[in-house]
Formats: C-alpha cells, structure tokens, sequence
C-alpha cells in the first residue's frame, strides 16, 4: 500500500458478527457522526505499546481514566505550550489514540503559565516526590481497605449498639463509588509529574544531540539512568530469596515451579522471607497492569518461583547474579565525566551540568512510578474487581466470577443497586436474568475482536510528526509513520537502537505473559512490546526486538539494565519475523535482518 | 649572491644564535643523543619538531616504538670542516634561483657533497653506540630501523619546510644507519628546500637537522585516527581508517582504508565500513619493503578486529587529552608483539580542520533550564535514532 494517509475511522471494515461492540466501552470513547468532522480529520495510531488486546469494558476503563489523567496535566494543569491532552478512542475494541496541539496563536500566551507552573514543580521536585510516594501509598492503602464481601444476613449488634445507623449495603455502594474515584485518584497522581520529567529529558536529550551529532540515544539514557531503582527491586528480591533457598538446603523444592512445597523449619523460614518482601515487591504483574488477565506474582505464584528455580539454576552453575551497583555507579559516572570533558566550553559545561542535575532529579520518578502505579497500585485494584465480581456470582446477581469483566463501570452501579436495594427488602434480583445474556453475547463479541488484526493508524498523518509527547512516550515519528504507510524506505526492519551489541539467534515470538515461559536459552525475543517483569528472562535471552517502545519505554529500559542488544519501535517486526527464523539484531544500529 | 642562501661556519656563529645553542655549549657539547623515553621538552630545539613529538608522546607513556634523536648538535659538527662549507657556499654561489635545472643540479651536487664527507668520529662513535643500545634493547641484532629527519629552526614555528622529511625505512646495521643519517641531513639541500628558502628569505645556516633513529614496526596493518567525527565535529568519535601492512598504502591513497567511527566513551563500533583493498606494502622475506597484491580471502576483510579499534580509539584518545586538543594520530599493529600491547603510536599532531572552527552559541535557550525546555518542547529537536 501506498498512500498518504490511512484507512478512515469511518469506513474501516471491522470483524464480523461483532454488531453492539460499542456498548462494551463508554460513549465518549467512541467515534460517531456527532464529532466526525473533528475525528475524521485527526491522525489517530494505536497504541499496542500499552494497550495491544482487544479491550474489555473494565480494560477500556481504566484506559479511558489514564488518557484522561495524563491530558489533565498537559492541558489543565502544567499548560504545556504546545501540547494540550492526547484525545482517545476504542474502535472494535482497539485503543487509538490522537495526540492534541495547541493552536499556535496561542502558544505564546501558554508560555508564562507554563513556566511559572512546571517552575515550581522542577524548584521543588524531591519535597514534592517524597509526598507523592505518601499519597500513592495512602490511596493503595485506600483501595486495599475497600471491603466488597458479601452482604450480610444481619448486620452486626455494634451497627446498633454503636448507634453507626448506617448498614453494610450502604457501604457496599459507597465503597464501589469510593473504588472508582481512588482509581481515578492513583491514575492522576501517575501524571503528576510524568510528563514535566520526560520534558526535562527532553531537553538534556536535544542538548546532547546538539553538542555531539552522533551521539547514540543510549548513552544520553546511560547518563541518566537511575543505579537503585525500585522498578528493578522485585527481580533482586528473587534473586537474594533463591540464594536463600540454597543456603538453607531447599534449592531442589523448586525444581517444579508448579508445585513448590515448603516443609519443615527451613521452609518456614524461607516461607518468612518471602512474606517479608512480598509487600509491595510481589505486587508485580507479569503484564504491563493494564488488563484483567495479566498474572500478579504474589497470586500467581509459579511465576515467580520460576524464575527462582532459573536463578538457583546460575548460582549453582557459578554464576554471580548479583547486580553489580559499584560498578554500574562507576560507569556511568565514568560515561558522565568523560562527555563533559569532550565539551568545548564553560557554556556548554555548564548548560551540562544544570541539564543533567535536573534530568537525574526527575528520573527516578520516571523510573519508579511504573512499580507504584501499573503494578502495586494496578494489582490490588484488579484485585478488588474480582473480589466484587465473586461476590455478585455467589449472591447470584452474576452467573461467574468473571462476569463483571464484561459489565461497564457505570453499568454495574445498577447491579450494585438491584443487589442492595433487594438484600434491604430480601427479595429476588433481576441482574442475573437481565445481565446473563448480555454477558454472554459480549464474551462471544469480545472474542471476535481479540482476533482481529487492528490498523496501525487511522486517518491523515500530519507531514511531520513535532509532538513532543508521541516520539518520546511512543517512539512514533515521521519515519515510522512512513513505514507504515508503506512510504518509506524498504530496507529491513529498523528501529530505535535501544540496548548496544550485535546477536544472531533464533527468533521467538511472544505474544502474551503466557507464552514468556516458552522461550528457550539463546533465543532472540520478539514482541509487541516487553513488560519489566519480564526481567529474569533477559539473562537467557540473546536480543531483544519489539513493535512499539522508544528510548524510555519499559523494554528499552530493562535490556539496557540487563546489557541485552535490544532494537524498540521497528513498527512491524513481529508481522516481518516468525517464531524459528534466524535473525541479526543490532542494538547500536537499530537494524535486524532476517538472515534465513 | 643570495644572502640568504650561504652556510656560515657554525664553530664562529654558536654563541650568537639563540639560547639552545648557548646551552649546547656549555652542558651537553659532547652529547649528540636524546633518548626518546629520556626527552625534555626544553630539548625541541635540539631534536627538531618530529623528535620532539615522539618524546613527547614516550613522556606521556603512549606506546611509541623506542628510538633515539641523533641532535642538531650533531649535525653541526660537519660545518667545523671549512673545506665543506666553502664547497657548499661557492656552489650556492652561483646559483640562479629562477634557472630550475641548475637548482635541481645544485641540490644534487650539495647533497653528494655533504654525504661524501665523512661523518665526524665522536658523531659516528655517539650514533654507533646508541645503535648498538637499541639493538640490544629490543633484544635483536642489526635491529630495522626508521631513520627520519627532523628538522629544526630556532626562530620559525614550523620547520617542515626545511626539507623533504625524509624517512627511510627497515634500515638494517651501524653502517646503513650512519649513512642514512647523512642523507637525512642533505635532505636540508633539496631542490625544494633551497628554493623554498631563497623565497621566504630564511637563512640557510639557522635551519638544523636532527635525526629520529627508531624500532621499525612491522605492521600487520595500520592506519590513521581522528578524535573527532570528521563530518559533523562530534568529539565523542574517533574516525579510524586502516588498511592492510604498512601506511605508505593509505597515505598514498592506493588504497581505500577500511573505515570506522567508534564512540569514545561507549566504546562501542558506531559504525563500519570496509572496503575492498588490493595492495598492501609489506616487509619482504629479502628484507625490502614491497607493494604486493593482497591474497583474495584478505582483500575484502576487516583488517583491525573491535579489540584492536577499541584500542586504537583509546590511544587516540589518550593522545587527545594529553595535548588538550583533537589530534589526528598515525597508528599501527605491530606483528610481532603480544595481544594487548601491540596497538604502536607512530604519530599525533593537532587537528586542523574542526578545531580550528568558532564553536557555536547554544541554540535558543541555552543554560536557562526553563526557557530550554519550553524551546524543546516547542520544537523537539529529537527524531528517530541516529542512523
């Protein structure tokens, strides 16, 4: 194909059989005749960096209040001159998205507000860090305490006795409302700061590009970087539970992950251990936190024993997994000292200096909030929807568990009712005769589009793609938008060179946490994208290839933490290469070739 | 007669013609070698600009192969011969400047004239033993060598002009040595260098000749290095050419080098390009240096591996921060020594072309972090990775 501009939302051929699929999602999130003019003139992409599954209504919801949350910042809150929010859309199930500028008239004026706003965040980032890391804390802890068990026969003598005059069922409807604001609540706090440090590194980044041409995204990224991270905390936290199962003789009981028995007093103690660090670290997903179905360590156990099992496997073959921060902090003071000795002048030195003072103070926010928000805070709210949902299927207002995957948020405020209000008078509900087919058609619709192969992009492109925003979160550029439109240059999969080094191997493609375990030592990993959880595997991985991700994305970050060649944001390589073919990736390039 | 052009009798001028000398008297009048890892720098004038550069760099603990400058002092001494300087000034007597032939017959004639003469016995005596120190050394009898001029002028920052430079290779024995340095002190009286003189007015008699004797490397390649990115300025690249043998093929351009840009503080192999080369000049087994045709399986091969242009680059870069400036360094692999210390540094001068550039103001924001990320931000700067 070869055009200038993409399929229109409007005439887009969907799957079949899959008429009603805009009920699953909210209105808002839809295209339609009431906003077409403004749709149909938009360049919208897809963004399976984050959001690559077909979405479920509870999916889209907390899609829909992230868009909502990080386009706050930009337009409300901070100003942004030239970038107000990034609009949203779900299409047959899809997340498209629209990033929205400002009109440059009115650029200018933003300017100011920008500077005084952002200024005070950047004047006082680590005081205003420490009481994000309490906020988010507390409203984790909120969302924890939301009590959604079953509504009970009687309620207890202390409701009376206590002269509280208010009943379980009220606190049942007002928990579920309290839910959805606290997700709403975490989901602003993960833009707090977001976007104004990826501004900052922005900015040390443009400054580097501008006093050394040539020099590669990495090691702007390798100045930068954080040497004690919480994202990396819950890998090391396996690593020093797998030294502990060697040195206290139960190495062999996770030889299968499946089924781990811990016995007697040593596996007491390892048991001890592991309930030591299982909150927070554990609350890990192996996803990105973003669907029903990714896997949280601290529930889903063999996962994280797996990766036991793999790390007894290297230290009883000799191997030092211990991450080594001395040397780590030494190099990259070593990088850092060794390009401010290459400047020209006490300008630039000193330009050097203040950008990459404040690219480090915002970093660790950049870095750390991915743990707090997408898998601490993303595991216990998953966590509750199912609590609820197995409460409404044991009071036979759902037939299953997981019914209420397929219930919108605002929907299931009804559900809610008829069971309250019903549990008051202790009389029959209507939810499982209204809702069951309901449910039923939708699993079948929601089936239909998890098999679809969803467009890259929809509408016209702009010539060049200058929102800060799109290239640095999602790596998409103007080239990138080339190659998709089939436009540019046809010479093998290029992409961002993320992680340096040069591997051949065999590739594997994964596309879910599911398949992770299937890779094989030695093979090349290609997906959508990673997730850091992914982490144990890379030491048995040789390169690493995905669709979507730019310099800063988690798969970019985590293969240069683990020295992993890796090449981000080749667009379509998981359409280019399959499970089997022999590949070269080069990491310092940003090239892969099929080699047979 | 030219007044420029007449050698004077360097015995009667000593005391008058700058302070080097005046020390040359006083301290060191019988001391006609400069061992490189022993240089000074206060020696320059001594051992002539290339000498210098190599003690200069021996000081510094690049790996330089050893050597010794024969001094200025040295050269000197065949002036104390009247019968020599009246031939050379009744020969520069005559001349016609504007008459090519006659100045190409002149030169000739000096040059046979200066190394007809025997060299004086306490030079030859001061060369032999140095000779010998090296041979014994590097632990190898008639050790090759490198013998190169190296010219000085007390009151002319570059001296270059002065003669061809020239430099003669995989000299073998005390005998060739002695003569090769008489040649390299000839080499003042070029065609070339006579006119080029006559020209800019230099007198004749206050040019020097020093003599580099130096460890012959033979090179399983070598090459040039850049500090800098040659076509974007970008100093944290080193551009290294290299080719096959020895560099008479890359610097002649017989060849097109292999070329690479390797990241200076990643370390890493920014980039590779190689090329297909035919020729390489080679010690062969009659002890000559040859072109040959490179056998087919090489041609088209890399010749330095990355450890290799690791090294280099960190040489180069080595070079950089010792002279404060982004050099351009002459480099090769010498066949014989291990892995790991067999990266030899022949040559770093400064860096013309770059460096000689006004760097540029900071774009619109500059060192006012605010304004500068709001000028990002408007115009991200920023694009695809750097291919």
């Amino acid at each position: 194909m070869t055009a200038n501009r993409f399929e229109s939302p409007f005439e887009l051929n969907g799957p079949e059989g899959v008429d009603g699929w805009e009920d699953l999602y909210s209105p808002s999130s839809s295209f339609g005749e009431a906003r077409r003019n403004y749709e149909d003139n938009r360049f919208w992409f897809w963004d399976s960096m984050h959001w690559g599954h077909a979405l479920t209504p509870w999916d889209a919801y907390f899609f829909e209040v992230a868009l909502a949350s990080l386009s706050q910042m930009n337009s409300r809150h901070y100003r942004i001159p030239p970038a107000d929010g990034v609009d949203f859309r779900i299409l047959y199930g899809y997340a498209y998205l629209s990033p929205v500028g400002v009109d440059p008239s009115k650029i200018e004026d933003r300017v100011p507000q920008f500077m005084e706003r952002a200024g005070f965040y950047f004047g006082n980032w680590n005081d205003l860090y420490d009481r994000w890391l309490d906020k988010v804390k507390d409203t984790i802890a909120r969302i924890e305490a939301l009590d959604f068990s079953p509504l009970p026969e009687m309620e207890d003598l202390e409701v009376v006795t206590g002269g509280v005059g208010l009943g379980s069922g009220f606190e049942l409807l007002k928990s579920y409302h309290q839910f959805k604001d606290l997700v709403l609540e975490a989901w602003n706090y993960h833009f707090e700061f977001l976007n104004l440090g990826y501004a900052a590194y922005l900015d040390f980044f443009g400054f580097c590009k501008e006093v050394f041409p040539s020099i590669p995204d990495l090691g702007i990224a390798k100045m930068v970087a954080g040497v004690d991270v919480d994202l990396f905390r819950p890998n090391e936290e396996l690593k020093t539970l797998a030294r502990k199962a060697i040195d206290l003789g139960i190495a062999r009981a996770f030889d299968d992950p499946e089924h781990v028995s811990l016995d007697g007093a040593a596996g007491a103690q390892w048991q001890a251990a592991w309930d030591a660090v299982e909150n927070p670290w554990f609350n890990f997903t192996s996803g990105n936190g973003f669907y029903h179905f990714d896997k949280i360590w601290k529930q889903e156990r063999s996962i994280p024993y797996g990766f036991i099992r793999d790390y007894i496997a290297k230290i009883e073959g000799g191997e030092d997994i211990t991450r080594p921060i001395e040397a780590i902090t030494a190099e990259r003071d070593r990088i850092v000292a060794e390009y401010r000795d290459l400047l020209s002048n006490d300008e630039q030195r000193e330009a050097f200096d203040s950008k990459l003072g404040l690219a480090r103070v915002v970093f660790p926010y950049v870095e750390n909030h991915n743990f707090y928000i997408e898998h601490w805070t993303m595991s216990v709210v998953w966590q509750k929807v199912r609590e609820l949902g197995t409460t409404l299927a044991k009071d036979g207002l759902l037939a299953e568990d997981d019914d209420l995957l397929f219930v919108r948020p605002d929907e299931v405020d009804q559900i809610l009712w008829d069971y309250y209000a019903n549990w008051a008078v202790n009389a029959p509900t209507v939810s499982a005769a209204k809702w069951g087919p309901i449910v039923e058609r939708r699993r079948a619709i929601h089936a239909k589009l998890s098999d679809w192969k969803a467009p890259k992009a929809l509408g016209e492109p702009p010539e060049v793609i200058t929102e800060p925003f799109t290239i640095m979160l999602w790596g998409i550029t103007s080239e990138s938008v080339a190659s998709w439109l089939g436009t540019g240059s046809d010479d093998g999969i290029t992409g961002m060179a993320a992680s340096p080094g040069i591997a051949e191997g065999t590739a594997r493609l994964v596309f879910s946490p599911e398949e992770v375990g299937d890779l094989q030592e030695g093979e090349i990993l290609v997906a959508p994208i990673t997730a850091p959880s992914w982490a144990p595997v890379f030491p048995k991985i040789r390169a690493c290839v995905t669709d979507i991700g730019g310099m800063m994305s988690h798969a970019a970050i985590v293969c240069r933490e683990y020295g992993v060649p890796a090449v981000t944001g080749t667009g379509f390589g998981t359409n280019m290469i399959s499970t089997g073919d022999r590949i070269r990736v080069d990491g310092s390039g940003g090239t892969v070739t099929i080699l047979d | 007669m030219c007044e420029a052009c007449p050698i004077i009798d360097w015995a009667k001028e000593l005391p008058t013609v700058g302070s080097f000398t005046a020390r040359l008297v006083s301290d060191i009048m019988n001391d006609f070698i400069v061992w490189y890892d022993r240089y000074e720098p206060d020696q320059k004038p001594l051992v002539g600009g290339k000498n210098a550069s190599l003690g200069e760099m021996m000081r510094a603990e690049m790996p330089v192969p050893p050597g010794f400058a024969l001094t200025v002092e040295a050269y000197s001494m065949i002036w104390q011969d009247s019968s020599l300087v009246n031939d050379v000034n009744s020969l520069l007597s005559g001349l016609d400047h504007d008459d090519y032939a006659q100045n190409v017959d002149v030169s000739n004639r000096i040059r046979a004239r200066i190394e007809m003469s025997p060299m004086p016995e306490p030079v030859v005596d001061a060369l032999g033993v140095a000779y010998e120190n090296l041979c014994a050394h590097c632990d190898l009898e008639n050790l090759p060598v490198a013998v190169r001029s190296s010219a000085t002028a007390e009151d002319l920052l570059d001296a270059s002009f002065a003669g061809q430079q020239d430099t003669y290779l995989w000299i073998c024995g005390t005998e060739p040595v002695i003569e090769h340095a008489k040649r390299c002190w000839s080499s003042l009286f070029t065609d070339r260098a006579i006119a080029y003189r006559h020209q800019m007015g230099y007198l004749s008699h206050r040019i020097a000749m020093s003599v580099g004797v130096q460890k012959m490397v033979d090179p399983i390649s070598s090459g040039v290095a850049f500090t800098l990115n040659p076509s974007n300025g970008d100093r944290s690249q080193v551009a290294i050419d290299a080719s096959w043998g020895l560099g008479e093929a890359v610097v002649s351009g017989e060849v097109t080098p292999d070329n690479f840009l390797v990241d200076k503080v990643l370390h890493e192999v920014f980039k590779r390009d190689v090329s297909t080369k035919l020729v390489e000049y080679r010690l062969t087994t009659a002890g000559v240096v040859e072109k040959v045709e490179i056998e087919p399986d090489r041609q088209s091969q890399a010749s330095v591996s990355d450890a290799e242009l690791m090294a280099i680059a960190q040489l180069a870069r080595r070079a950089e921060k010792h002279y404060g400036c982004p050099q351009d360094v002459e480099w090769a692999i010498d066949r014989h020594l291990p892995e790991g210390e067999n990266v030899l540094m022949l040559q770093s001068r400064p860096e013309t072309v770059w460096s000689r550039k006004q760097t540029q103001p900071l774009r619109s924001g500059g060192t006012d972090s605010m304004a500068s990320i709001v000028s990002t931000l408007v115009s991200p700067l920023h694009k695809k990775s750097d291919t």
